[in-house]
């Protein structure tokens, strides 16, 4: 706090002043090339690392679902060409057929699952906008802590930099899938990838989730701490709800994900039995006995059903933010609104459970887990009836962030649905661990949660680099990715309705599930061309950071909300002169005959007179 | 090679792509950026209700496209008691889901077009409407209600175990269902019906790969069975378990499905209603049934000849969990006693009388003891396995 204090005073004399104390200063604000890009305290230069680094794995996570989707449309094809990239994990038989071997094949989609739930939509997605956001938006200096801040990125890339070393092992990353249920992912002997590989993925990810608690303390703090003169949290803009939200989730439910690794790790290094029990493998009966493999499942999903919470709430907050300000028009029913983020987090720690259905946990505990699961769809429905009734009666400006936030209610409606098959655990006796489920998550959670973070990175592209995304490619981009995205989990429902189930190497082992070649085929297309199009953005990411049009006016989206009041390149502290004072919520658009109006205005009289009346 | 070509063409996309955005920027400025933003925004706003369409229309055809191979609502109906609940149960939630999502994204991209920007118009300011949104959250609450209902009810008759009261044998059979790296163990009690003991460190891979514990006379008779074999409409109960990590005992016709874990037997009990011969002659009448089994030879024989019930793994076990097929015959009361009096029990056939065969040395064992100190042999079972 003090150190805040501190910023503060310096920052509130005028520029004039601040040359003037130069010297004095220097030693706080000295910005060298690493103080300044690497080693920031600046929450707006952590924003961008996060970004950056989320962008990377999102390549990376990417990239590796196509070489798995090409093992999935294609069986029969001579993928050798990969060769000189995967090495021995393509085998290639006597006639030159080179197939991806089924190890690597796990591997791949482990890591493509652990990689976009964690690395992208967790920490590139709320790493950024709230780091970006939160201070910006109610109108604070930086960060409680710029320290924790700094350490809380640092440790994201330390824990990326050990996933991505486990890439190179020798017996490969880990495989057991994203989940890592023990006994598959506890056994050295059961997985090539449950050696090392499984070794490094748990350290990545336990640091990952100190990175993680660190971070969430410092947005918490400084949502709680320091809100400027004005602004009560029921002025606050609804992505700085959304945030404050998805890191109180983290924050409960992460140290659970860590107790599950730690007893993982006793099991797998001290010869505990936590999770094992009666095990025959390899031609070795082990001594473990008394173990519940459902006991981790219990723990992992503690953690793992918030989590989904954690990857969308921050795309919740930013689309009704960005709806609201291109529709011209208040976000409808505010207060619904946060109630039912309330809701939403609430509910998200009672309903772990659905994910094990068909677990072998005792089938009338499911009851309760049925109704909680399923009552989540009614905060559900009320935002996305919100969100539609902003848009009604609006003038509508289709800005790329605007078409993002646009296609993310469309996907949220979509996945929402069939999550409602899902949470009906009747339903899930034929559903589980289908396709079905792949569709549902990836519609609901995964692009979804994409197009959030798309629509903030279009929004506040602006505030991050004083330029504006290009946008036509920013259009095309919306479009590919919208149709694109549809063609490739849609027809999962299908086969997942057929009872495909996932992570399957091949289907034609099966009479069952081998009717859809042709299909296949076409999802893995669509993936390509899918990705191509992110290629698109990634292109236009990088090219505007230096090369965008220039942004000329303070407040390019005419928003009320109290970022758009600091100068377009705003060092350190972000306001020159005093931090704004806010004055009323903010979402007056189109308010009597004004656009709209800024959270700094005070009351007009008309206004006080309006409300007096009511 | 290709990978120098692959580079190569990103980075002509690259630049192509830089090109076409810089073209429609100058574009912008030589024409008044207003102006021109209007125009986007226009055609941006008409793509809307032109995706809605092509994205719903899309929806439905590839749905009724692709519905033939769905389980609940294609060509194969479903075979079992529990099954057909399941089945109407996801009927109501496609119609429910189905008409909110027709109602929601329609309004979505109609609005999203019709509120479109014009100039000189200005937004409406709405900020909440509180009537109208006690209605909106009190009608999903109340289609819940009776989907969790309807669902909970299902669900708890689907999984409830066979009464206390139940015979085995005569109420119900029991089977066993192992899974193991990467094959499932089956197992049939054999004419007692009951499932012999097993202890995991008796498990040898020459010729006890269940460990299944011979000085338990229950399991003398046990068949291990290289498929699944069920007479129709008697209710059975599937002990499942696992030897070495999670698998699951997956029967999609049948809407089985059910975690087999190592330590903790799991079970399912269910009644199959649909003999395979039965099956083969519904979808012989079936169109998407009647093409050759393998679509690259034509003649090859038909798809509904080839039919079978399978059994799958569900649960990722490892490299091989996508090849653990094992074929499941369903079969009328009169087959399936025959086929249980052609089986032989494991015990019989590998077992007994070799260094194996602890019931025997156990038995000697005992002898002994007893010779030592009776020296008459009293248990008249002893007799009968020698
Ligand atoms: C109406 C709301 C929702 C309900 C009722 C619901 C229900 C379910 C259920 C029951 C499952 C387990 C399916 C199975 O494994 O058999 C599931 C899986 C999943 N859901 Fe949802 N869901 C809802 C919304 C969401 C949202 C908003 C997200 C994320 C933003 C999400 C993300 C996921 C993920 C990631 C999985 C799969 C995890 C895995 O097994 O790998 N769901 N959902
Ligand atoms: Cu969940
Ligand atoms: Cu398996």
């Amino acid at each position: 706090m003090a150190d805040i204090d501190i910023t503060t005073e310096a920052l509130e004399h005028g520029h004039d002043h601040h040359d003037d104390h130069h010297d004095h200063e220097s030693d706080k604000y000295r910005s060298s090339f690493i103080s300044h890009y690497i080693f920031s305290l600046d929450h707006k230069m952590i924003a961008k690392q996060y970004l950056i680094t989320g962008i990377f794995w999102a390549i990376i996570g990417g990239l590796m679902s196509l070489v798995f989707r090409l093992q999935l449309g294609f069986p029969e094809e001579n993928f050798s060409w990969l060769k000189p990239i995967l090495g021995k994990w393509i085998t290639v038989n006597g006639e030159g057929m080179g197939s991806l071997d089924p190890e690597f094949y796990y591997a791949l989609v482990t890591m493509h699952g652990t990689i976009m739930v964690f690395f992208v939509l967790t920490a590139g997605l709320s790493g950024t906008f709230s780091n970006l956001l939160i201070p910006l938006q109610i109108g604070a200096r930086d960060m409680a802590s710029g320290l924790l801040n700094m350490i809380s990125y640092w440790l994201f890339f330390l824990s990326g930099v050990v996933m991505f070393a486990s890439l190179f092992l020798n017996t490969g990353p880990f495989s057991g899938g994203w989940t890592a249920y023990p006994p598959l992912s506890a056994l050295p002997q059961a997985m090539s990838g449950s050696k090392a590989g499984m070794t490094l993925w748990t350290i990545s990810l336990v640091i990952f989730v100190a990175s993680v608690l660190l971070g969430g303390i410092n947005y918490i703090t400084t949502v709680i701490n320091l809100r400027t003169k004005g602004m009560s949290f029921w002025r606050m803009p609804l992505t700085v709800w959304a945030f404050l939200v998805t890191a109180v989730l983290g924050l409960l439910s992460f140290p659970v994900l860590v107790s599950a690794f730690v007893l993982m790790i006793f099991d797998r290094s001290l010869q505990t039995s936590f999770y094992l029990s009666e095990i025959f493998i390899n031609g070795q009966a082990l001594d473990h006995v008394g173990g519940s493999p459902i006991l981790y499942q219990h723990l992992f999903w503690f953690l793992g059903h918030p989590e989904v919470y954690i990857i969308i709430v921050p795309g919740f907050g930013m689309v009704s933010e960005i709806i609201s300000v291109n529709s011209r028009k208040p976000i409808f029913g505010y207060k619904a609104m946060v109630l039912s983020i309330l809701a939403i987090a609430f509910l998200a720690f009672i309903v772990w459970a659905h994910h094990m259905f068909m677990s072998g946990v005792n089938p009338f505990l499911t009851n309760f887990f049925v109704i909680f699961t399923l009552i989540i769809a009614v905060p559900s429905a009320v935002k996305v009836f919100n969100w539609i009734a902003t848009l009604y009666k609006g003038n509508i400006r289709f800005t790329n962030g605007m078409l993002f936030a646009v296609g993310f209610v469309s996907l949220f409606i979509s996945g929402g649905l069939t999550g409602i098959w899902l949470g009906n655990s009747a339903l899930d006796i034929q559903l589980h661990d289908t396709y079905f489920v792949v569709a549902h998550f990836h519609i609901v959670m995964g692009v979804a949660a994409f197009f959030g973070m798309f629509a903030g990175i279009y929004h506040w592209f602006p505030r991050m680099f004083g330029r504006f995304m290009n946008s036509t490619l920013g259009k095309v981009h919306f479009w590919g990715t919208m149709i694109g995205s549809y063609m490739i989990f849609w027809p999962m429902h299908y086969t997942g309705l057929a009872g495909v189930p996932r992570r399957y190497y091949r289907f034609d082992n099966f009479d069952s599930f081998a009717q859809f070649a042709s299909l296949n085929e076409f999802i893995t297309i669509a993936a390509i061309l899918t990705f191509a199009v992110q290629l698109l953005f990634v292109i236009n990411f990088f090219y505007s950071i230096f090369r965008g049009k220039k942004q000329t006016e303070l407040n390019p989206w005419n928003a009320t909300t109290l970022e758009w009041t600091a100068p377009i390149h705003a060092g350190h502290g972000n306001w020159p002169g005093p931090i704004p004072q806010v004055h009323r919520w903010a979402y007056d658009y189109s308010k009597g005959d004004r656009d709209f109006i800024p959270q700094t205005e005070p009351l007009n009289d008309w206004e006080l007179e309006e409300e007096h009346n009511h | 090679m290709i990978l120098l070509l692959v580079l190569a063409a990103m980075i002509l996309m690259a630049v192509v792509a830089v090109q076409i955005g810089k073209v429609n920027e100058l574009f912008a400025s030589l024409r008044g950026e207003e102006k021109v933003e209007l125009q986007q925004n226009r055609r941006t706003a008409l793509y809307m209700p032109i995706f809605l369409v092509l994205f719903l229309f899309g929806c439905v055809a590839s749905a009724v496209y692709y519905a033939p191979e769905m389980l609940g609502w294609g060509a194969k109906p479903v075979a079992s008691v529990h099954g057909a609940e399941i089945d109407s149960l996801m009927t109501t939630t496609l119609i429910v889901t189905g008409i909110v999502f027709f109602l929601t994204q329609i309004a979505l991209f109609w609005f999203a077009y019709k509120y479109s920007y014009k100039p000189g118009r200005k937004a409406a300011y709405i900020s909440h409407d509180n009537r109208l949104e006690v209605i909106w959250t009190a009608i999903p609450a109340v289609v819940m209600t009776f989907l969790v209902v309807g669902g909970l009810s299902v669900w708890n008759s689907a999984m409830s175990d066979v009464p206390e009261d139940a015979v085995v044998g005569q109420d119900y059979i029991e089977i066993e269902a192992t899974g193991m790296q990467f094959a499932w163990l089956l197992r049939h009690p054999g004419k007692d019906n009951i499932l012999g003991k097993r202890d995991y460190k008796l498990i040898n891979e020459a010729n006890n790969q269940l460990g299944i514990d011979w000085t338990n006379k229950a399991g003398h008779d046990d068949i291990l069975p290289s498929d699944i074999v069920l007479p129709v409409n008697k209710k059975v109960r599937v002990r499942i378990t696992a030897r070495d990590v999670l698998h699951n005992f997956y029967l999609p016709d049948f809407r089985v499905k059910m975690d087999a874990i190592p330590g903790i037997p799991t079970y399912f009990v269910f009644t199959p209603t649909v003999t395979t011969k039965e099956m083969r002659k519904i979808l012989s009448e079936k169109p998407n049934w009647q093409v050759p089994y393998d679509p690259t030879d034509p003649e090859s024989k038909m798809r509904w000849e080839e039919f079978n019930y399978e059994l799958a793994c569900a649960e990722l076990c490892g490299t091989g969990h996508w090849s653990m097929r094992k074929k499941v015959e369903i079969v009328t009361q009169e087959e399936y006693d025959a086929w249980v009096d052609a089986q032989q029990a494991h015990y019989i056939s590998q077992i007994k009388g070799t260094e194996s065969d602890t019931y025997l040395s156990k038995a000697k064992e005992d002898d002994n003891k007893q010779l030592g100190e009776e020296a008459i042999p009293t248990d008249n079972s002893l007799s009968e396995v020698k």
